[in-house]
């Protein structure tokens, strides 16, 4: 797989599919895209760096365990949801907003956020688990 | 008191997240996991108190209101479904903290076990029948998680049936919402019910029927669709086999009721009769199962299939004894079920085996454990005075109040053929003298000791308390019988009075 056109198209397209993902994700609120196809088209990227690169790499490029940033995404899902009741009247999950600069920003693209990340970290976690070298298992009997 | 129902959803399923992000720390997540469980317990008190007291809950997530958002409903079937299951929650994390203690399986275990418990609340409440679909897929991959964690072959084996019939069930319960949305143009179960009544090719409401009736079928592990029951419940860690078999097969049973009581009844003498076709068998071929099998947890499985037969005649038999009946069976069951996993369990851990040629001298060495097997094994068989008598007496006196006496002598003979199979494991897993092949394990320390039985006392205790007195528990299966008997209240509840009118007006038109 690690071929010299592979290693040079990547170098260009990971920026680019990125910034796309992240285009995708803020059209989501009220056009096709959103956090789940958004974070799909950056686990594309980040799938495209473990095929050319040492699976460390991308470890230590990624920073943090992908599983950890996936329960991060969850976690900020479920907060854009008690937001709604926290801040009075609202049930959970019901949008808030607040304007900053002629932009609102709302829970929901919050919500869009936690879902890009949750996907970004399974997809990495299963790309990394299959390329990284297997594990002893441990040393248990059948039954 | 509405946040009750999105907290007793969002509670596990933050610690599920929060166990994750602790992941290599084992105490911490043993401690977020204990403390998620009781404060879960707490919730779920309040919710049915809060039910009992002011009657329906609704929740309009996310300010949607119903039929177009998704909506959380808390009638008191869901109420009391949610809190046996955080109470099986509970139980279950205290005797995984001896149960399973390495370091890795525990990582493994708590944030899928926390998911399940959400997912299967979620399932309970969701008034939303593609939301519960969701909720289905959301517990299926938990229970992946927990049934392959620690990865021996007999574990994947399992796993791999487990996961291709979930599949198939959850792809023909998606065909069934999308071709009853196509008739309706509805998700909520309760607008739902007002609207098949418009529908006017009936004959395709009663083939979505079967659709539903094969899905949950699956799930609920009923003849002849049980087979990955006893395939899989075996082999994983008893904590998670305890779990399973109090709760995930009866998410399919309540997922029945629900729909056949509140969706299709259009045609009670076709779909119905089914299922009373399907309840006999159910019973019979699970007891039989039983009665073939040596190793505990297997002959344990095959009787959660023939128990599963008498919940699945209470919703065939259609009345509001019978439904009474069924109610009250389930949350017996649960109870007793995840309970004898749980001694099984204990019974591997203190003398070494698991299967009945090798197991023995239980009743000399370890007299509380023997006499702890005893209340839910006889109340499974329907021994007076334990919990099973009184929910077999309801479901059978429907039965024959509805003139269906073969069902009746079915359930009768099942009920001897119980009484058999668990004098067979008393006789020789628990009386017999040691043989003098089996090694003694090494002993447990005190506190581990406390860990296993604790839970196994406490839910000893509530079968035997609702065998002894089973007023309080009758009467809540009596307000849950009748009210999804009615469903009027429950629509009223989730449409408010003024939609339900005018419908119900369009509806009379429409005929």
């Amino acid at each position: 797989m690690n071929t010299l056109i592979l290693r040079e198209t990547t170098r260009v397209l990971f920026t680019l599919i990125l910034v796309f993902s992240v285009a995708t994700l803020l059209r989501g609120h009220d056009a096709p895209g959103g956090g789940f196809v958004g974070g799909l088209i950056a686990s594309i990227a980040c799938s495209l760096y473990v095929f050319v690169a040492d699976p460390k790499d991308v470890r230590r490029l990624v920073r943090t365990d992908p599983l950890k940033t996936a329960a991060a995404g969850l976690s900020l899902a479920v907060l854009s949801g008690l937001i709604g009741i926290l801040s009075g009247g609202g049930t959970f999950l019901s949008g808030q907003w607040v304007e900053i600069g002629g932009v609102k920003l709302g829970t929901p693209l919050l919500f869009d956020f936690g879902v890009y990340l949750v996907v970004v970290g399974a997809v990495l976690t299963f790309v990394l688990e299959i390329k990284e070298p297997a594990p002893e298992p441990p040393a248990r009997g059948d039954k | 008191m509405s946040w009750l129902l999105a907290a007793a959803i969002v509670l596990p399923l933050a610690c599920g997240i929060l166990g994750l992000l602790l992941r290599p720390h084992r105490a911490m997540q043993q401690a977020v996991s204990l403390v998620a469980g009781i404060a879960h317990l707490g919730i779920a008190t309040s919710l049915l108190v809060t039910v009992w007291r002011e009657g329906i809950l609704v929740v309009q997530v996310g300010g949607w209101p119903a039929p177009f958002g998704i909506t959380l409903v808390a009638d008191h079937l869901s109420a009391a479904m949610v809190l046996i299951t955080s109470v099986m929650g509970a139980a279950t994390i205290v005797y995984a903290l001896c149960d399973i203690d390495e370091r890795a399986l525990v990582k493994d275990f708590h944030p899928p076990l926390q998911a399940l418990i959400g997912a299967v609340c979620g399932a309970f409440l969701t008034g939303d029948i593609f939301n519960l679909y969701v909720w289905f897929e959301v517990m299926l991959i938990a229970s992946l998680a927990l049934l392959i964690s620690g990865g021996r072959k007999a574990q994947l084996d399992g796993a791999v049936r487990y996961a291709a019939l979930s599949l198939v069930a959850t792809t023909l319960f998606l065909s069934g919402i999308g071709l009853l949305y196509g008739m309706t143009g509805t998700l909520n179960m309760a607008d739902l019910h007002l609207r098949v009544q418009q529908v006017e090719n009936q004959g395709l409401l009663s083939v979505v029927a079967i659709l539903f009736i094969v899905a949950f079928g699956i799930k609920a592990a009923v003849f002849p669709l049980f087979f990955w029951l006893p395939a899989s419940y075996h082999t994983p860690k008893v904590a998670v086999s305890a779990i399973f078999a109090g709760l995930l097969t009866k998410v399919g049973v309540y997922s029945m009721i629900r729909v056949f009581t509140l969706i299709f009844t259009h045609d009670v003498g076709y779909t119905h009769g089914i299922l009373l076709w399907t309840a006999g068998l159910t019973m019979v071929t699970g007891v039989l199962g039983a009665a073939s099998h040596n190793e505990l947890r297997r002959i344990l499985s095959f009787h959660i299939i023939s128990q599963i037969g008498y919940m699945v005649l209470g919703l065939a038999l259609f009345t509001p004894l019978a439904l009474v009946g069924a109610v009250f069976y389930i949350l017996h069951h649960i109870i007793v079920k995840a309970n004898l996993f749980f001694v099984a369990g204990a019974a591997e851990r203190l003398s070494g085996s698991s299967d009945l040629k090798t197991l023995g001298g239980v009743y000399r060495e370890q007299p509380l454990l023997a006499a702890l097997f005893f209340v839910p094994a006889f109340s499974l068989a329907g021994f007076p005075p334990l919990s099973g008598f009184w929910a077999k007496l309801l479901v059978i006196k429907a039965s024959v109040e509805s003139q269906q006496y073969w069902i009746a002598a079915v359930a009768l003979a099942v009920g001897l053929l119980t009484m058999y199979s668990m004098t067979k494991i008393w006789v020789n897993g628990i009386w017999k003298a040691r043989p003098a092949s089996a090694e003694k394990p090494p002993p447990l320390s005190r506190a581990n000791r406390a860990l296993l039985l604790g839970p196994i006392i406490c839910l000893a205790a509530m079968t035997l308390a609702i065998g002894l007195w089973p007023g309080p528990l009758y009467d809540l299966a009596e307000r849950a019988g009748h009210e999804v008997m009615d469903p009027s209240n429950y629509v009223e509840a989730v449409l408010g009075r003024s939609e339900t009118a005018a419908l119900g007006a369009g509806a009379g038109v429409g005929e």
